[in-house]
């Protein structure tokens, strides 16, 4: 697999895997601005901005709009998170060029109608609701209000329902322009297209962008919450439980390793010591799971499980007696081969189809692995040790530390 | 346009053939990456089981990784993670599925681990009482924490009555309960045989290639007359509108939901059960389609509205339709509007040009479908798991092409009716 790197005129830089097999073109875009960097206020502007988008530009209203999308069979998405804004286009080869300009129109010319937008609005308060009775989501909000505070990563993506009342198509305008710009943006496509065709249409789609983004950086986010336990009360049979605390960033020389501890610990559900302990001897939960997550600034070890309310308590203290064991003990060398050989030898996995090389690619860009990172990366994987491994769980994991949301009547006696 | 753009070589590709022993073997060659999909399939699933059973099959599916006396002691998924690959298993109505996505050269490795476990399972009562807690859990986190699927479990009983398929998959709580390791290994010894099975391989590997490895690895197991399933009782008509409603303290807003007693593939055949599946995607797929048009975007209704149909089972399938009712907008004036929409389209017809865009969207996901080797074995495995071959599944693009509107319509009047239909309501449970 060959990644071409292409520079338009205005300074886009774009990867490139070119493959003429399927007539299909799989386009990644990212712009490094989310819903943290969202006007005080408006939590949710980034997120309904990514909703508006394809409700119409230029001259074309939201309903025409959607109509030419479905009538090339252009898949055409936008997203927020609290990063990343992006936008993903599938398409067939013989739908690029209107796929391109439709996203050009998008990102330059959209309308915000009234109509398109009260829609657009009404449907994110029902999703708000309808939150309300999602324990993963009740949790998962309640643990990074309490992670972070103050700081723009403790609020939700979606924003409240208060917040989402707010948002204006002017507001929507202000954000994008300083959002959306041409040094902040990040480019991968895959697929049927010649390097030269796709310089023309990215120049096409993208020169109109302004040249600089303006928006305010987030500062670095301290964890807030070391050692809290919260329950929230809510009438079902299972109690949904969030734990995590700080974690260790991207670039931190330690990651790889402590991805390696983290895969060991509860990487899967199927082979991990969490899924052994809860799961396979236990059955005290259909899924349970420990994961790293690196945001831009803060860094998280988190994780989850859902077990019967008479249990909460016992499948909880098993969560810490592991996070206290991995600390203490690191691993074997037999659970060290274990896990090399399978995020060795499962990585082409990742590969196997050009939608999933644009996702693959897409991430490398946006961690700045940089674009020889696929040849590195199993050796990466392979020069950790047993030491590695443990200096990484001394460094990384503390049970005392973890702060624990609970959604669910749970019985927690016995808990520590 | 797109006629041609059908990658021809890829579909030329899929080929089939029966082992000795009976099994079906489907290789999907595709070259792009040294990766396999494998894939066996059984043609059992939780309309098979037994009465007072229901789960078993689900169960056995969690069970079949305790272990054989060559791999013991759940060291199967260790195994397969150990050589890089990445694997499950999942149940349905009709079929119960086991896969591994790994490199090519692990693809003989998995072959002889899957045929290991095909007639050698072992349990034993230290593996059945955590595991019925793991599926306890699965149906807690699934159903009993979703008031939608509990709404569903019930609007699914009013559909089929007695027939199978009113039953959840995953199985009732209360017999989940009682379920043991005989359950399991009778059902198991009646079904897991390779006459009742498929092998199915998605990737990196020529047809002559794998049926070498078929036969090696699965041409050993002998067949067993008795592992072919019963016929099923016919599913009754409904023969009156039915409601059901849900009420759930956990509700935040009511939603809409009604089901249309179908056909499938199987029980009516490709050209028939296809017209249904144009007829739900005119009328609810997408932000395009007539549901969305109407309720959300021109009468403000709604904010969510759309239609889909479940078309791939052996026996007869459903169509269903959704909607969420936008803030302060009834209950009986959000069915209102649905009704008309309904109405419409069973007096009117469809329009040339929505048949179109179905077709044309059809014929893209087809091509879409071909980045995807995973997907490809699915859809060939659960064609076959629900008593569709092959040859018809490569048909299916040409009879998409010769769907008529007339075909569209007469589907269209014969199952959207209200006395073929169960309507369903989730509704927060009313105040004290």
């Amino acid at each position: 697999m060959e990644i071409q790197r292409i520079a338009t005129p205005s300074g886009i830089e774009a990867w490139l895997v070119e493959d003429h097999r399927l007539p299909i073109v799989f386009v990644e875009i990212f712009w490094r601005a989310g819903s943290s960097s969202e006007t005080d206020g408006l939590d949710g502007l980034a997120y309904m901005l990514s909703g508006m988008l394809d409700e119409g530009a230029g001259d074309i209203d939201s309903e025409a709009f959607q109509k030419r999308l479905a009538d090339l069979n252009i898949d055409l998405e936008f997203n927020a998170s609290k990063d990343f804004f992006s936008a993903r286009i599938k398409t067939l080869e013989e739908n690029l060029d209107e796929a391109i300009e439709l996203l050009a129109l998008a990102l330059t010319r959209p309308r915000f109608d009234e109509e398109a937008l009260e829609r657009v609005r009404a449907q994110i308060l029902a999703s708000l609701k309808q939150s309300l009775q999602n324990p993963e989501i009740i949790a998962s909000r309640a643990w990074f209000a309490a992670a972070f505070a103050d700081h723009p990563y403790a609020r939700t993506t979606r924003g409240t329902a208060e917040t989402v009342q707010a948002i204006q198509a002017d507001d929507l305008r202000d954000w994008m322009s300083r959002a959306l710009a041409r040094d902040n943006i990040g480019v991968t496509v895959v697929g049927d297209v010649t390097p030269e065709r796709l310089e023309q249409l990215l120049e096409k789609a993208l020169a109109g962008l302004p040249q600089k983004a303006k928006v305010a950086t987030p500062e670095a986010a301290a964890f807030q919450a070391p050692g809290h336990v919260e329950v929230i009360e809510y009438p079902n049979p299972q109690s949904l439980i969030q734990f995590g605390h700080d974690g260790i960033t991207r670039d931190d020389p330690d990651f790889i390793a402590a991805y390696v501890m983290n895969h060991v610990l509860g990487g899967s559900v199927l082979v991990s010591r969490l899924g052994e302990e809860v799961r396979e001897k236990r059955g005290l939960a259909y899924s349970v799971y420990s994961y790293l997550y690196p945001l831009d600034h803060a860094s998280l070890f988190a994780g989850s499980l859902a077990t019967e309310n008479a249990r909460a308590g016992e499948a909880l203290k098993q969560v810490r007696l592991e996070l206290a064991r991995m600390q203490k003990e690191g691993v074997s060398q037999k659970e060290l081969d274990d896990a090399k050989a399978y995020l060795v030898g499962s990585y082409p996995l990742r590969f196997d189809s050009n939608e999933k090389i644009a996702l693959q690619l897409s991430y490398i860009q946006r961690e700045e692995l940089g674009i020889d990172y696929i040849d590195r990366r199993n050796a990466l994987i392979e020069s950790v040790t047993r030491d590695d491994v443990f200096r990484a769980a001394q460094r990384l994991l503390d049970p005392e530390k973890l702060l624990v949301v609970i959604v669910g009547e749970p019985e927690l006696s016995g808990a520590p | 346009m797109l006629e041609t753009a059908v990658p021809v070589q890829a579909q030329e590709g899929v080929e089939s053939f029966t082992l000795d022993n009976g099994m079906e073997v489907i290789v999907i060659p595709d070259h792009r990456a040294p990766v396999v999909t494998h894939m066996v399939w059984y043609r059992v699933g939780s309309a098979e089981e037994p009465a007072g059973k229901s789960g078993i099959a689900h169960f056995l599916e969690h069970l079949m990784f305790k272990g054989t006396e060559k791999v013991p002691g759940g060291e199967f998924s260790h195994i397969v993670a150990r050589n890089g690959g990445k694997g499950n298993a999942f149940t349905s109505y009709d079929y119960t599925a086991y896969f591994q996505r790994v490199a090519k050269e692990q693809l003989p490795l998995m072959m002889e681990m899957e045929a290991d476990r095909m007639t050698n399972l072992k349990l034993s009562l230290e593996d059945i009482i955590p595991e019925r807690g793991v599926v306890l859990e699965e149906r807690r986190t699934r159903v009993e924490s979703q008031p939608l699927a509990l709404l569903g479990e019930k609007m699914t009983v009013a559909l089929y009555g007695e027939h199978p398929y009113g039953r959840p998959i995953i199985g009732w709580r209360d017999e989940i309960e009682t379920l043991d390791d005989g359950d399991a290994l009778q059902f198991y010894r009646r079904f897991y045989a390779p006459n009742n099975a498929a092998l199915v391989v998605a990737g990196d590997i020529e047809p002559d290639e794998l049926l070498e490895l078929a036969k090696a690895y699965y041409g050993g197991i002998k067949p067993n007359k008795q592992a072919v399933r019963d016929k099923r009782p016919e599913i009754s008509e409904i023969g009156e509108p039915v409601r059901v409603a849900h009420e759930d303290e956990r509700a935040q807003q009511p939603v809409f939901q009604r089901l249309y007693l179908a056909q499938s593939y199987h029980s009516a055949g490709l050209e028939p059960a296809t017209a249904i599946d144009m007829l739900a995607e005119i009328l609810g797929a997408g932000t395009t389609s007539r549901l969305y048009r109407a309720l959300v975007v021109e009468q403000k209704v709604a904010v969510s509205a759309g239609a889909w149909a479940t078309t791939d089972l052996l026996d007869r399938g459903r169509i269903g339709i959704y909607a969420i009712p936008r803030e302060g907008v009834k209950p009986e004036t959000l069915e209102a509007a649905i009704d008309a929409v309904v109405a419409e389209l069973v007096d009117k017809g469809v329009e040339d040009e929505e048949m179109e865009r179905v077709r044309r969207g059809y014929l893209a996901d087809l091509i879409y479908g071909w980045d995807d080797q995973q997907q490809q074995a699915y859809v060939f495995g659960a064609s076959w798991g629900s008593g569709i071959l092959p040859r018809d599944v490569l048909r299916w693009p040409e009879v998409v092409r010769s769907t008529t509107r007339a075909q569209v319509v007469s589907s269209a009047r014969e199952y959207l009716r209200a006395e073929n239909s169960v309507t369903g309501w989730l509704l927060p449970a009313s105040q004290p």
